[in-house]
């Protein structure tokens, strides 16, 4: 497969979970919002402040807005278009590799993610947005669903599947991450947390809920909340497939269905960084977590996964285009027609 | 015994009674209509089935294919448009319909003009007999901006020069199909070709059950088989690739239809190199070897170290490669010398030289500038010529005299006196008109139209039945390019009618 589509496909596919899940924040903090009353200017940034850190833009959106406020961080995350992260700018930028690897993708694919660009673009976009919010994210949310649905049911398991699900499970196991981060402020930098209150507890079923992993938790633990059973749920479990765990370990699949290498084997950096985290997540349980900091632990797990992003560019697309060995060859090579006369072609 | 399930009584309203009102059209050559509006046999049955349908119904209809095209992202980027926005080729629902007799005609005529341009090119890439027994003068030939002479001695493989053509065809007031242009570098259309029949088989499936419409479907197969038959010699199986100047070209919708049809990789010069006169791609699992190039991109942009150096499109040593004989160009460097408007007037003498055969289809009657009498009856009546440069597509760098104000004349006239060499011009030819739905009131109103059929020239040529037929939607207008308010239609070629 040419380097330049893996790259797009990659690409494609991370910036597609990428706005399902920026939906799906906003959403359920939105919701969250309601369960509160009077809540005061300050407490209304207490509020947002914590989400825009989550994704990691708060130095652009302090340049672009003087206050988090309801108005400014929704407008930030879903359609500012000086935001590439906004909603908006991800399914542009979506649509934009899906056009470069068009011969690569279903009809379906592309027709669905063409329409939710068009929406998005439309004022029906903008109407139905304020009209009724959960329905404008349900519709995002949908439509990655889809597309991922479409994916797996008419995508050849071909090298360019093993990308679209590295992306995914890549963005997937960053944003995961963030999600549970919006709470971090709410424990002890170290050390378990303790036992919550009722209010507390929302702000961790909203964070559940956000991973669409409420309904899988109250399975497992019942209705009781506790900031140190949705921390393990949402990084460690083995078998939820939001889980930085789960996420990991399709990471790895994928990587390894790319090169052929079983696991335990290595071939390159993206493997050897992949298959070190998912022994880590394996091999670590709640404590180990918290004694670290729940913040602290997720920096570094962030860290980590944009290293193993680095490496599987490194491998797999520029190492194909490394420019300076391109130069000398070429180099020689016209070095080499020079000195057996061929014809060269020089045009003004 | 079979029970017939019930259908709906055949309704066999003519036309006048129906959806579709007929109109007048005295000055005009309509393909459906006669001088005294009646519908001309071969449109009968479509008449029949369109009556079927009421003003809403066809409404729908349409509405259903614009939103299909949009949704598949079936648009062309308009250049300049900072935006970079995409528009869907109009397209209007009313097909145009040929019968078999002309078709066949058509198929003769373009068969044997593409195969007299290989004939010329691949002489004044050699010996150059045309122009030295003085048939056409050779300074046109040598002063064409597109003829190449570092590949003059040099072989093609299979002597195939031009193997993908898109001759434009009108028709005149009488009704007489002539060639206006043949576009033998990088035509472009057939993906609208190909989707226009699939939405209309979604709009009319009965149509083409009853009527006898030929295919068309066959076009991406047989194009993959001519561009392994021009394969470098001593390579078996192939690995071709469409070269694409990426996805900002107006063009690139079709680029990734056709490879996905043909089950190619589309590639852009940046997935290329070239490695001791051998080209390869650039894969996850390193380089591979390329061996047959579909190129759509210009002479100009295909290599930076032999063309134009600021390409940042081609693949420097390109060039090498393909004189080395190790990759196949499809179409061939240099063939834009056939696509000059000078080159043109010279087709029909062309066909006589090299095939001693009488063209099948002929010009529009051109007059050079550059000869004398030629550029003096230019001159006096530029208010009646279409003026045209000779290096120029796309609908630029043209005078339509009498629409022209005196000051636009004057323009041209001083530009043909200071450049006789780069100008043509030809009457004002009054195009064929179709029915075509009218947005605004419901009508059905003669728009004039061209047709582009697609001609590939490989073991054998082959031209899919059909093309793609362009409307100008404006009023009057005669310009049918998409970039200035065109559209497009289906064609239909009909098989077995009288």
């Amino acid at each position: 497969m040419l380097s330049r589509v893996a790259n797009g496909l990659y690409w494609m596919s991370r910036y597609i979970e990428r706005a399902e899940n920026t939906a799906r924040l906003v959403d359920v903090n939105l919701q969250l919002l309601l369960d509160f009353s009077n809540l005061d200017d300050r407490a209304l940034a207490g509020h947002w402040q914590p989400i825009v850190q989550s994704t990691g833009d708060e130095e652009l959106f302090a340049q672009l807005h003087p206050q988090a406020t309801g108005r400014s961080v929704t407008e930030f995350l879903v359609f500012q278009p000086e935001n590439p992260n906004s909603i908006v700018s991800a399914i542009d930028q979506a649509r934009e590799n899906a056009r470069t690897v068009r011969d690569q993708l279903t009809a379906e694919h592309w027709e669905e993610l063409n329409r939710i660009y068009l929406f998005l673009h439309s004022q029906a976009a903008r109407d139905l947005w304020r009209r009724s919010p959960g329905d404008f994210f349900q519709e995002i949310r949908n439509s990655s669903l889809l597309l991922q649905g479409i994916t797996d049911a008419t995508s050849v398991r071909h090298e360019g599947w093993c990308f679209l699900q590295a992306g995914r499970y890549l963005e997937r196991a960053d944003k995961t991450t963030r999600l549970l981060d919006v709470r971090h402020a709410s424990v002890p930098e170290r050390g378990l947390p303790p036992s919550i209150t009722q209010d507390a507890a929302l702000g961790w079923s909203a964070v559940l809920r956000s991973c669409s992993a409420w309904d899988a938790y109250k399975a497992l633990h019942g209705a009781e909340v506790q900031p140190a059973l949705v921390a393990e749920f949402l990084l460690l479990s083995e078998d939820f497939p939001r889980s930085a765990r789960f996420c990991a370990h399709q990471l790895n699949l994928a990587l390894r269905r790319i090169s052929g290498v079983p696991e335990g084997k290595f071939c390159n950096d993206a493997e050897k960084l992949c298959g070190r985290l998912c022994a880590e997540l394996q091999f670590s349980s709640v404590h180990d977590i918290f004694e670290r900091g729940l913040h602290a632990y997720i920096d570094e797990l962030q860290a980590k996964l944009n290293t193993i992003g680095a490496a599987l560019f490194q491998a797999y697309i520029t190492q194909t285009f490394s420019q300076q060995a391109d130069e000398e060859i070429r180099q020689q090579e016209e070095q080499q027609q020079q000195q057996r006369g061929a014809p060269h072609l020089p045009r003004p | 015994m079979v029970t017939a399930a019930p259908t709906p009584p055949a309704s066999r309203a003519p036309a006048g009674r129906g959806f579709f009102q007929p109109y007048a059209s005295p000055s005009f050559f309509d393909e459906m209509l006669t001088a005294q509006g009646s519908v001309r046999p071969h449109y009968e049955k479509f008449i029949e089935c369109l009556n079927q349908c009421d003003a809403a119904d066809f409404n729908d209809k349409r509405r259903a294919i614009d939103l299909a095209f949009l949704r598949q992202g079936i648009t062309f980027n308009v250049y300049g448009d900072e935006k970079g926005t995409e528009r869907i080729f109009p397209f209007d629902l009313m097909p145009r319909v040929i019968p078999t007799k002309e078709w066949e005609h058509l198929e003769a005529g373009l068969v044997q003009r593409i195969t007299a341009l290989n004939l010329f090119l691949r002489d004044i890439y050699h010996e150059q007999h045309i122009l030295r027994d003085g048939t056409i003068p050779a300074h046109y030939v040598l002063s064409a901006k597109h003829f190449r002479r570092e590949f003059v001695n040099f072989d093609v493989p299979r002597d195939i020069y031009i193997h993908i053509c898109g001759t434009d065809i009108i028709r005149d007031h009488d009704g007489r199909y002539l060639v206006l242009e043949d576009n033998g570098r990088c035509p472009s259309g057939v993906s609208y070709v190909l989707e226009n029949r699939r939405a209309l088989k979604r709009t009319f499936p009965e149509g083409f059950g009853n009527i006898g419409v030929r295919p068309i479907e066959s076009y991406p197969n047989e194009l993959l088989k001519l561009l392994q038959h021009v394969a470098p010699t001593g390579v078996s199986d192939p690995t071709v690739v469409l070269l694409t100047p990426g996805a900002y070209n107006s063009a690139y919708f079709e680029h990734t239809y056709l490879a996905r049809q043909m089950g190619i990789e589309i590639v852009e010069g940046r997935d290329l190199v070239v490695r001791d006169q051998h080209v390869y791609m650039r894969t996850t699992k390193g380089l591979r070897p390329v061996h047959v190039i579909y190129r759509r991109i210009d002479d100009d942009f295909l290599d930076p170290t032999v063309f134009r150096r600021d390409s940042a499109l081609g693949v420097p040593g390109l060039v090498n490669a393909y004189r080395a004989g190790h990759v196949s160009l499809a179409n061939a460097i240099g063939t834009g010398v056939a696509d000059d408007k000078a080159m043109y007037y010279f087709v029909p003498k062309m066909i006589k030289y090299y095939l001693g055969e009488d063209p099948i289809l002929p010009n529009v009657p051109t007059y050079l500038a550059n000869e004398e009498n030629d550029r003096k009856y230019i001159l006096e009546h530029l208010d009646q010529l279409v003026v045209k440069a000779t290096n120029e597509a796309g609908g630029y760098g043209m005078l339509m005299g009498p629409q022209a104000s005196a000051a636009e004349r004057e323009e041209f006239r001083r530009k043909i006196e200071a450049d006789p060499r780069n100008f043509i011009a030809q009457p004002v030819v009054a195009l064929s008109r179709h029915p075509t739905y009218q947005d605004h009131d419901g009508s059905f109103d003669g728009r004039h139209i061209d047709l582009r059929p697609f001609i590939l020239y490989g073991e054998k040529p082959v031209i899919i039945p059909g093309g793609l037929t362009r409307v100008a939607l404006r009023k009057g207008s005669l310009v049918v390019n998409s970039s200035q308010g065109g559209g497009s239609k289906d064609t239909w070629v009909l098989s077995g009618d009288q």
